[in-house]
């Protein structure tokens, strides 16, 4: 007889059993939870969206205090505040990622268990409103930039083109991460604890505080940040707009084969996980 | 659209052969802590505390057979009940048959989208307005924005919450709440439709709107719905056959008398100590502010009772949040799922967090005929005008009444359900 049958459920069966397709046809789920991230986020603030440009300009603000007049790291000769600003933006795009996607089992655990919907549109939705807020903050480093730029101090460089493949790796790779840590804490929870200061304990892995070149006397130190993934998009950003960075072909070729090897990880162990986790959490 | 000369129907749903297996004592707790509580309660012989509750000790580091070898196929147009006790296997159908899990062993295949209903307002968001929960509930499930558009004034106007429509959600009632959720999901274009116990909240004049939507969907619109529920009268008012499903597998499938008959012979009246902790509940959000952890028949070795005798009943909670007053009711019914009444909310009591509460309380049976009855535990905030319910276990607690008086003939099922006083005679002058 012939049957048309359009879904087939089965055991789980390999690894590579993803379905991006799917994906592509809840992609008006992905904005409505993007949509959702930002109504709620805000909701019952006083300031609201305002946190988006305070957040970043906080954190220079004591960045510019802490590691450029306390600890007097070098700032390549660019001024510091637009240094550290550059740094923060590109580090709070990743991170941002990385945390709000390391829990989606865990948070998201009773909509999952009632409902189907391609799981992956909760992390890829989670990137994505990362991604706005990430542009807001370059809207306002960009401001900032002009105004350095107007006195002379900085300049683009060829490497602008990059920027745009510096971001979107950024966030693949943020999402990579994060799906591979959401998978594990699905067994285990306190994985959800380490990833804060694994977070943190990366952000000083990578040149957000302090120029690549400033380790160049330092080879052990340089080995770690050089191994690094996320140095070389924030170096890029630097040289793409301030001027100064220490950016190889090597060094970005390395860090995209990074960013594409854990985020298939990060895809196939999510799949993975996706569906049997109910039974586990 | 139906074609008389082809009786052949067309199948929608296939099942085979599907298995589900837990494996019983051995899954994580979650955090390390919690697998060293269990391994310590081990070493003591002591019930694990993180076991999955319904699970036997007998069978500890064993496999459970949730499903175990189910063949079905589900035809185009059919409304299929699907009933059995708790632990028959159910709702894993369900939830496999929604994609939320994945079988151990067998296959479904599906012909058409599947809209599950497991759960009322899966996905909600507290903060947004009706209208914006409309689209995401509606993404969720499976429909585009344009499939939303083109039905927004209809979902609207079925859930009769017109007025409030730009409203967050958080200040809806929990039947506004209800309804709204109802509505997306009733006009889903989706060819299968699944739904777990989802009526058994909402009054009762929307369950019967939402009953005759679900024949319409079924008996006009060509499509399927699978149904499960504990209340035999909406399963014989919506299905057109049903299944009975014990231990994992089907014991019958076919007319929809028959299998409610069927069903009751197997439901179990004798269990005597219900765990809540993880069970299902009722309400929306149950059980987060004030959790029913465990139910008790006090003094007896099954809940069989003399019409003469007091039900004493035993239930253990606990609060998240400090209560001032806290109101218990009964919701009686007959085994066949018919409404017997309600029993006065009494008080019992205020309530803080971080400690465990236990509340006895009896219940007298004297009104009841004989015949196997279950109530509803419903623990609710405030009076019965406007209750705040805050936990209502599905837990169906069962208990059985005979009769103590010799001189009365054996209840017959035409007389209903309560034995009233005898009048009294009034002295003529």
């Amino acid at each position: 007889m012939d049957e048309k049958w359009t879904t087939e459920i089965k055991p789980k069966t390999g690894w590579f059993d993803i379905d991006l397709q799917e994906l592509w046809q809840y992609r008006d789920l992905v904005v409505m939870f993007v949509k959702r991230n930002f109504t709620v986020l805000y909701k019952q603030t006083i300031l609201g969206p305002a946190w988006i440009l305070l957040n970043p300009l906080i954190t220079t603000v004591i960045f510019n205090i802490v590691f450029g007049g306390i600890a007097g790291i070098s700032t390549d000769g660019v001024p510091g505040f637009l240094f550290y600003m550059a740094g923060n933006t590109m580090w709070t795009f990743f991170s941002s990622c990385i945390n709000n996607t390391a829990n989606t089992f865990v948070t998201n655990a009773g909509v999952f268990g009632k409902v189907y919907f391609p799981r992956l549109t909760m992390p890829v939705s989670q990137v994505l409103t990362s991604l706005i807020n990430f542009l807001i903050q370059f809207a306002m480093y960009a401001c900032f930039w002009l105004y350095f730029a107007v006195q002379g101090e900085v300049h683009l460089t060829v490497w602008m083109w990059y920027l745009p493949i510096a971001v979107i790796q950024t966030m693949l790779l943020g999402l990579g991460v994060g799906i591979i840590v959401s998978s594990l804490t699905t067994k285990y929870r306190d994985l959800a604890i380490a990833v804060g200061f694994g977070v943190q304990l990366w952000m000083y892995a990578t040149p957000v505080v302090y120029p690549l070149s400033s380790l160049w006397n330092q080879p052990k130190l340089s080995f770690i940040v050089s191994i690094n993934p996320m140095t070389a998009p924030v170096e890029a950003f630097r040289l793409a707009t301030l001027g100064t960075g220490s950016v190889s072909l090597g060094g970005i070729l390395y860090s995209l084969i990074a960013t594409a090897v854990l985020l298939i990880i990060g895809v196939v162990l999510f799949s993975r996980i996706e569906k049997t986790f109910m039974d586990t959490v | 659209m139906d074609n008389m000369s082809i009786p052949q129907r067309e199948p929608v749903i296939q099942v085979k052969g599907l298995k589900k297996q837990y494996k019983l004592g051995q899954i994580g707790g979650g955090t390390l802590t919690a697998d060293l509580q269990s391994w310590w309660a081990r070493v003591r012989g002591k019930e694990d505390p993180n076991t999955i509750i319904g699970t036997d000790t007998r069978l500890f580091g064993q496999t459970f057979m949730a499903l175990n070898g189910l063949d079905l196929t589900v035809y185009k147009g059919e409304a299929l009940g699907i009933i059995g006790r708790n632990g028959a296997g159910k709702s894993t159908f369900l939830k496999i048959l929604s994609r939320i899990t994945a079988p151990t062993e067998g296959s479904i295949k599906i012909k058409g989208r599947v809209a599950s209903m497991l759960e009322v307002g899966t996905g909600f968001n507290q903060e947004m307005t009706g209208r914006e929960n409309i689209y995401m509930n509606g993404a969720i499930l499976g429909m585009t924005k344009a499939e939303v558009d083109a039905k927004l004034d209809q979902i609207i106007e079925f859930s009769e919450c017109g007025d409030f429509i730009d409203t967050p959600v958080k200040r809806y009632s929990s039947g506004m709440f209800v309804k709204l959720a109802f509505a997306v999901a009733a006009h889903l274009d989706s060819e299968i439709m699944v739904m777990d116990e989802v009526l058994a909240v909402g009054d009762m004049k929307f369950q019967q709107k939402c009953l005759g939507k679900m024949s319409d969907v079924a008996g006009q619109e060509g499509r399927t719905v699978l149904y499960v529920s504990h209340n035999m009268s909406t399963i014989r008012q919506l299905c057109t056959r049903c299944v009975v499903l014990d231990q994992g597998r089907i014991i019958f499938d076919g007319d929809v008398e028959q299998a409610i008959a069927i069903y009751m012979d197997t439901t179990d009246v004798n269990l005597v100590h219900y765990d809540l902790e993880h069970v299902n509940r009722m309400n929306v959000g149950g059980g987060k502010r004030l959790r029913l952890q465990s139910l008790d028949f006090l003094g007896k070795e099954s809940s069989v009772f003399s019409d003469t005798e007091l039900i004493k009943i035993q239930i253990k909670w606990a609060v998240s949040e400090p209560f001032s007053g806290i109101n218990l009711k009964m919701n009686l019914h007959f085994r066949d799922g018919s409404p017997v009444g309600i029993t006065h909310p009494v008080d019992i009591g205020a309530a803080q967090p971080g400690k465990t509460y236990t509340t006895t309380f009896t219940f007298d049976p004297s009104l009841l005929g004989e015949g196997q009855y279950y109530f509803y535990l419903d623990i609710f905030d405030g009076d019965l005008v406007r209750a705040v319910c805050l936990d209502k276990p599905v837990t169906e607690f069962r208990f059985e009444v005979t009769s103590g008086n010799l001189s009365m003939p054996e209840w017959s099922a035409g007389w209903g359900r309560i034995h009233f006083p005898g009048v009294k005679l009034l002295e003529e002058d």
